[in-house]
C-alpha cells in the first residue's frame, strides 16, 4: 500500500437510470485495485450520509430534472476540485429531457393519473419539485470532464478515471460516444 | 452542380494538401482527391454518387492566399493550390456546426434506432463534440409513420438534402423536396402531403439508405437496429452517367 493520501472520489445519482452506476460497478475486478488508489468517501455505492467538505473528483449521473437534483449538483461544485458528467443524462439531458417536449402538468397526469389504477394522485410531499426545463449538469454548473455514453461502458470509465488518477487530462471521445 | 462529367482528355493539375504533393484529374473536386489519398474530411451532404449540394459546410477547409474558406465538396482542384484540411481554425468550426445540429433538433441517440450506425453520432465523436455547449432549443417536430415500409422523423433530420437528391438523380421519382426557412424548414412528400399518400413514391427506399441519420428509416426497427446499405449507390450513379 502506497502513503501518499489516497484520491478522493464522491458519485451521486441525479435524474438517471442508475445505469451509469452498474456500468461503474461493471469495472469488476478492477474495483480492487481501484480502491487501492482511490477512496469513494460519498455515492449511492457507500453507507456516507454527508458529502465532506473537500473532495477531489465528483461524479455525476443523471440531468438535472427537481430541486435536489440541482441542489446536488450546486453542491458537488463547491466542494469538488474536478467535476465529471458521467454518461448521456449528464451529458445532454438524454431520455429525461424527453420531456421538455411537453408540459409539466401533463408529464404528471401521465405518470400519475392516466396510467394509475389504484388512488391516482400527484406526489407532493416528501418528494422535491421538478424543475423545467430539464438540463444536462452544464447546463447549470461548470463541468470539467464529460463521459458521454448509454451508458459508457466499463472500459470507457476505467480508461477515464487512469488518466484522471494519473493526473492526466481524459479524451473520453477516444473510448465511448453519445448512445454508446 | 451537376456531376462533372468525365472528358475524355482532362489535365492533371498538381496541389499541395496538408503538405502532401498531389495530383489530381482537373475536373475533380477537393474532396474526392481527399478521399482517394485518405486525408479524412468531415462531411453530412456529400455522398459519392450525388450531386453537390454544399450545405453542411462540415467540409470547409482552407486554401493559402483565400481569407475565407471554401467547402471541399464543392471546390474544383487547381494547379498550385495549397490546402489545408485539419487546422485548429477548421476543428473549431467544424465542432460548433455538429453542436449546433444537436441543438437545433432532438437527437437522443441511446432511443435512436440508427444509435451505432450514424453519421451524425459518429461525427461527433470524431470531431471531438463530448458535450453540446449551447442550450438545447427543445422544440417537437413531427413524425410522419404513415408509409407502411418507411418512417420519417424530422426530430432527427440535418436537411442534408441526400433523400431528395438521391430521388430525384437516381430512382427518378423526385417524391422529396424541402420546405420552409431557418428551423421550419423540412423535407417534405409531394406537396407536403403525408408520405404513405404519396402518388409518386415508388416505396424504393433509396432515401432511407443515404439518410446519415435516423430521419428516414424502416418501420419496425428498434433503438440500434437500423443499419443502412448504401451500396447501390456508387454502381447507379455509375451506370447512369455511362448512358
Amino acid at each position: 500500500m502506497s502513503t501518499q493520501p489516497k484520491i478522493t472520489i464522491a458519485t451521486a445519482w441525479l435524474d438517471g437510470c442508475s445505469g451509469c452506476h452498474m456500468s461503474f460497478l461493471d469495472l469488476d475486478e478492477r474495483l480492487i485495485e481501484l480502491v487501492e488508489q482511490v477512496d469513494i468517501v460519498y455515492s449511492p455505492l457507500v453507507d456516507t450520509k454527508e458529502l465532506p467538505e473537500q473532495v477531489d473528483v465528483g461524479i455525476l449521473e443523471g440531468s438535472i430534472s427537481s430541486e435536489d437534483d440541482l441542489e446536488k449538483a450546486r453542491l458537488f461544485r463547491e466542494r469538488c476540485t474536478l467535476l465529471v458528467s458521467l454518461g448521456d443524462c449528464a451529458v445532454t439531458g438524454n431520455v429525461p429531457a424527453m420531456r421538455n417536449h411537453f408540459k409539466l402538468d401533463a408529464v404528471l397526469d401521465r405518470a400519475y393519473r392516466e396510467n394509475v389504477t389504484l388512488q391516482p394522485q400527484i406526489p407532493t410531499r416528501s418528494v422535491p419539485a421538478l424543475l423545467t426545463p430539464v438540463k444536462p449538469v452544464h447546463g447549470e454548473v461548470k463541468v470539467d470532464v464529460f463521459v458521454p455514453g448509454c451508458p459508457p461502458s466499463a472500459d470507457a470509465i476505467w480508461a477515464v478515471l487512469s488518466e484522471l488518477i494519473a493526473g492526466r487530462a481524459p479524451d473520453p471521445n477516444a473510448v465511448t460516444r453519445f448512445g454508446a | 452542380m451537376p456531376r462533372p462529367t468525365p472528358q475524355p482528355n482532362v489535365r492533371v493539375v498538381t496541389l499541395r494538401i496538408d503538405d502532401r504533393d498531389l495530383s489530381a484529374r482537373e475536373d475533380e473536386t477537393l474532396i474526392e482527391v481527399c478521399r482517394e489519398n485518405r486525408i479524412p474530411i468531415p462531411s453530412l451532404c456529400h455522398l459519392d454518387g450525388l450531386s453537390v449540394w454544399g450545405g453542411c459546410r462540415l467540409c470547409m477547409v482552407e486554401i493559402a492566399g483565400q481569407g475565407r474558406l471554401v467547402a471541399a465538396c464543392s471546390t474544383r482542384v487547381a494547379e498550385g493550390m495549397t490546402v489545408q484540411t485539419d487546422t485548429e481554425r477548421l476543428r473549431h468550426y467544424r465542432r460548433t456546426i455538429v453542436e449546433l445540429l444537436f441543438a437545433e433538433r432532438n437527437h437522443v441517440c441511446s432511443v435512436c434506432v440508427s444509435n451505432g450506425h450514424c453519421e451524425l453520432q459518429s461525427l461527433a465523436q470524431r470531431c471531438g463534440v463530448d458535450h453540446v455547449r449551447l442550450p438545447y432549443r427543445q422544440t417537437p417536430y413531427p413524425v410522419d409513420s404513415s408509409h407502411e415500409m418507411f418512417r420519417l422523423d424530422h426530430n432527427r433530420c440535418i436537411l442534408c438534402t441526400r433523400c431528395v437528391r438521391v430521388c430525384d438523380e437516381i430512382e427518378g421519382a423526385h417524391t422529396w423536396d424541402v420546405m420552409g426557412r431557418g428551423s421550419d424548414c423540412r423535407v417534405i412528400t409531394d406537396m407536403a402531403r403525408p408520405w404513405g399518400e404519396s402518388e409518386t413514391c415508388t416505396s424504393c427506399g433509396k432515401c432511407v439508405q443515404v439518410c446519415p441519420t435516423g430521419a428516414l428509416v424502416k418501420q419496425g426497427t428498434s433503438a440500434g437496429e437500423m443499419v443502412k446499405d448504401q451500396h447501390f449507390l456508387p454502381i447507379l450513379a455509375r451506370r447512369r452517367h455511362a448512358q
